[in-house]
């Protein structure tokens, strides 16, 4: 019955069990809260989970219940996350990042197992949402919050939420209208094959009429509904004074559909329903391929998302939880242990610790004193404290910078250069049809109509289009393929024209959370580190974390007396030895030479042995990132909200003519990119977090870095996973590239038209002609493009 | 050549009803997930999973010694 190689990892999340083992049930457990989860899921006779995916649960080890899920309660609340109820229904989804694999969906889809006021539940797995339907009579939205929470699966409730929500979703009417292209586009092709191969003269009337009949519905549905695509745009964009290269296609599709329908209705032939058809197909696909973005990823979040659902306010008789957005200057509210405060806000009761790491990016703890002003972004470490709230929420100093300039205007910064092509494609092209008709009108007069519509339906910019689309589409889906998200083409070429890059150091290029440790003075044995690591792994905070976890594989002994002191250190009784961590005046230490605010003294029964050196971790490949970028004469900057505690490290790797900006404030940060725009450079800023928000908007390119895409990351053009920071100059350069499979497809396009224009200008254009260049250029344009992108990246080894 | 106009109605009422059935299953929201479903189908919906399971892959590892 024993298990034996499920030894050290555990049964629930199979992290290695390096601190606790703890049996249960015959299973080896890292954790009490994994344990926990287990008897859950175990009671309800739901261990299928288990034998799905090997060790398929979250880790429960920093895992805290938290009292959040109370405002559910609160009826503003409930009434935006709930979308549908009646007397015995109730439809809500919530969003859980945890779900990652295959046990995540079986679990959650059997909810109704384990509670029976859960009817059902669907997973949206690539969008990690849940949809729950359930009895409100018998479960509360609290409890059903609870109850995912129970089994590892926190639901992420966010402002963002309660807010307007507008989730970026793939255009439903997109795949509809390309579907029914395709359908018109088959068939009208289908129907004219008896027309190319009779020569264009099919005996029988009967047949005849009834293929033109078909291909008149044909192209008229394809004209009306899928085309609207297309006529919609132009006719926005002409609004605005704007010709972008829908006006001279929809110019092209207008004359193709009536001359064709002129044709059937006159009896004179038989048109072009079949090519109309088909360049509708292919240009939709194009735009489809190109517009299909990562569904799990946003880019257009503000500090909403950050920002918790709810605060706990204290009145006159009792706490109450109301909506942050309801926060008024003069309420109390009470903000506990990690949680976020939401306004500008006066410290009224409490010791406070706040991590404004969120903010400014700094990592330090800052210490407030009762009476002093808080801002708004800060996380209280520590007890709770109560703060009297001097600004709204949407008023506060942080959320100012939303209400900048940058972040009104949401229109795309610029139009795609084809725009710009297809302007000069068309003059040439109308000029030619002029020249044309000149010619005709002295010499054959009847066949000035028939030439210049040929002509105008044979070479209409839609080869243009198809280029840029399908070389875009390509291009996106093998940078996302590389973990470099885009938020739409547009941002391809931008990125293409970039020639400064400004680096964010916290979380940009050092790993979030992740601390280099070093211990100076003095070496400890292996008693010591024991007794150490015993002390550190009771306590939270992130430096005890970072000592924790850089003595893997040893086992922590027993803490007495354990004592945190907020901002100071820690100290405990291990074995019979008094050991005490913190700063140095907790220690009774005096400061070494080379002192810096990030050390950490320890003594061992009052004896000082010394101290811990914690240092930013930089991402691996650091250094041949920015010698690859320099290599490349791009310019480089780094701004920083940090202090510059770190600024000979950073000199060595970036040399020292780059400039290097420290204790910047996020509008500080906003107003570098804008000089340097005002300068005429084209700027790409790196960032991760909301300190970083306004200079992302700002640049020409926003990069936000994520060590984890799932997670949250500030309003951006791109999310770059933070592991494939070092291959940036390889996706700039592959962006480059881009244009110039365009220019390639394009010119390839150009001897379709010239072929096609060599008949139309006489007058010739015979449907059949139509037929076989226009489908078959859009297939060479689909090969060169997507063949070359593939290639290039091949290349570039992407 | 009546035949060929009927075979022709025939095909094309076969293609509109495809096409009527793609419009149905993007009005009803299939093409919004198309991950989940193909692990869904996967699952098996057994009473008492656990036990019978056990026993089996016991009963196997003691026919292999």
């Amino acid at each position: 019955m024993e298990i034996t190689e499920l030894k050290t990892s555990c049964y629930h999340c199979g992290l290695n069990c390096e601190e606790e083992i703890i049996h249960f049930d015959n299973k080896v457990f890292c954790c009490n809260g994994c344990k926990v989860v287990y008897s859950i899921v175990a009671e309800n006779n739901l261990c299928e989970y288990y034998t799905i995916s090997n060790n398929p649960g979250v880790s429960q080890r920093v895992h805290q219940t938290s009292t959040k899920f109370s405002v559910l309660n609160s009826p503003e609340v409930k009434q935006k996350l709930i979308c549908f109820t009646d007397r015995e229904q109730t439809h809500v989804v919530f969003s859980l990042p945890q779900i990652h694999c295959s046990s995540c969906i079986w679990l959650l889809e059997n909810l109704h197992k384990i509670n029976d006021g859960i009817i059902s539940s669907r997973v949206d797995f690539t969008a990690k949402k849940i949809y729950i339907i359930y009895k409100e009579k018998e479960l509360t939205l609290e409890q059903l919050a609870f109850l995912c929470n129970n089994i590892g699966y926190e639901p992420h409730i966010n402002l963002n939420d309660i807010t307007d929500t507008k989730i970026q979703k793939i255009d439903k009417g997109l795949i509809l209208k390309l579907g029914i292209a395709g359908f018109c586009f088959a068939n009208s092709m289908m129907l004219s094959f008896p027309e190319y191969f009779s020569n264009g003269s099919i005996e029988l009337p009967l047949l005849k009429n009834v293929f033109n009949a078909l291909n008149f519905t044909l192209g008229t549905l394809a004209f009306i509904y899928p085309a609207s695509e297309f006529h919609l745009s132009a006719c926005k964009s002409l609004k605005k004074k704007i010709i972008n290269i829908d006006a001279p296609i929809v110019l092209a599709l207008i004359i193709t559909y009536t001359r064709s329908l002129y044709e059937i209705l006159s009896g004179s032939g038989v048109g072009y329903m079949d090519a109309l058809t088909g360049i509708i197909f292919f240009m939709l696909t194009g735009r489809y391929l190109q517009m299909y973005t990562h569904k799990r990823l946003s880019f257009e979040r503000d500090y909403k998302s950050y920002f918790p659902i709810a605060v706990t306010v204290k009145r006159a008789t009792a706490e109450e939880n109301i909506p942050v957005l309801n926060l008024k200057p003069g309420d109390r509210m009470i903000i506990r242990n990690n949680e976020l405060i939401p306004a500008d806000a006066i410290l009224f009761y409490g010791d406070a610790n706040i991590d404004y790491s969120f903010v400014t990016g700094e990592a330090a703890l800052v210490k407030k004193s009762i009476g002093e002003l808080v801002y708004a972004g800060g996380k209280q470490y520590g007890a709770a404290i109560e703060l009297e709230v001097i600004k709204e929420v949407s008023n506060s100093d942080l959320t100012q910078l939303w209400n900048k300039e940058v972040f009104k205007n949401n229109q795309d910064k610029k139009l795609s250069f084809i725009h710009g092509l297809s302007k000069y494609f068309s003059i040439v092209l109308l000029t030619l049809v002029g020249t044309v008709a000149i010619y005709w009108a002295f010499n054959d007069s009847t066949r000035i109509l028939n030439s210049i519509t040929a002509m105008l339906i044979i070479a209409c910019p839609c080869s243009l289009l198809l280029s840029a689309t399908f070389t875009n589409g390509s291009i996106l889906r093998i940078l996302r393929r590389n973990h470099f998200y885009l938020k739409n083409a547009t941002v391809l070429e931008s990125l293409a024209e970039v020639d400064t890059i400004v680096f964010d150091k916290t979380g940009t290029i050092t790993h979030n959370g992740e601390m280099k440790i070093s211990f100076e003075d003095h070496t400890l044995d292996e008693i010591q580190i024991q007794l150490v690591k015993s002390v550190a792994s009771q306590s939270t905070h992130p430096v005890s974390k970072a000592i924790f976890n850089h003595y893997k594989g040893i086992k922590s002994l027993r803490v007495e007396h354990f004592n945190e002191i907020i901002g100071a250190g820690i100290s405990g009784k291990v074995a019979g030895n008094h050991i005490k961590i913190g700063s140095e005046t907790f220690v009774g230490a005096t400061q070494p030479q080379n002192y810096e605010s990030t050390s950490v003294f320890v003594s061992i029964n009052n004896q000082i042995i010394g101290y811990y050196h914690l240092s930013n971790q930089y991402r691996k490949g650091l250094n041949y990132l920015i010698t690859n970028l320099k290599n490349k004469n791009y310019h480089l900057a780094l701004i920083s909200g940090d202090n510059d505690a770190e600024q000979l490290r950073l000199e060595n790797i970036f040399g020292k003519n780059v400039r290097l900006f420290f204790n910047q404030t996020p509008e500080n940060k906003l107003d570098f990119i804008k000089s340097l725009q005002d300068e005429g450079k084209k700027v790409l800023m790196l960032g991760d977090g909301l300190n970083d928000a306004g200079a992302l908007k700002q640049s020409n390119v926003g990069i936000a870095i994520s060590d984890d895409i799932n997670n949250f990351s500030p309003a951006c053009d791109v999310i770059l996973d933070g592991k494939y920071l070092v291959k940036l100059g390889d996706y700039i350069r592959f962006a480059k590239i881009g244009k110039n499979i365009i220019w390639g497809s394009f010119i390839i396009s150009l001897i379709y038209n010239l072929v096609g224009l060599f008949f139309a200008v006489q007058g010739l254009l015979a449907p059949v002609i139509a037929a076989i260049l226009m489908p078959s250029m859009s297939i060479s344009i689909i090969l060169f493009t997507t063949g070359f992108s593939f290639l290039f990246a091949k290349i570039f080894r992407l | 050549m009546s035949a060929l106009i009927l075979l022709l109605g025939v095909s094309f009422i076969v293609s509109v009803g495809f096409l009527i059935v793609c419009i149905s299953a993007i009005k009803n929201g299939q093409y919004e997930d198309d991950y989940t479903p193909s692990v869904r189908i996967l699952f098996e919906d057994k009473p008492m999973p656990k036990q019978p399971l056990q026993q089996q892959s016991d009963n196997s590892t003691n026919e292999h010694k």
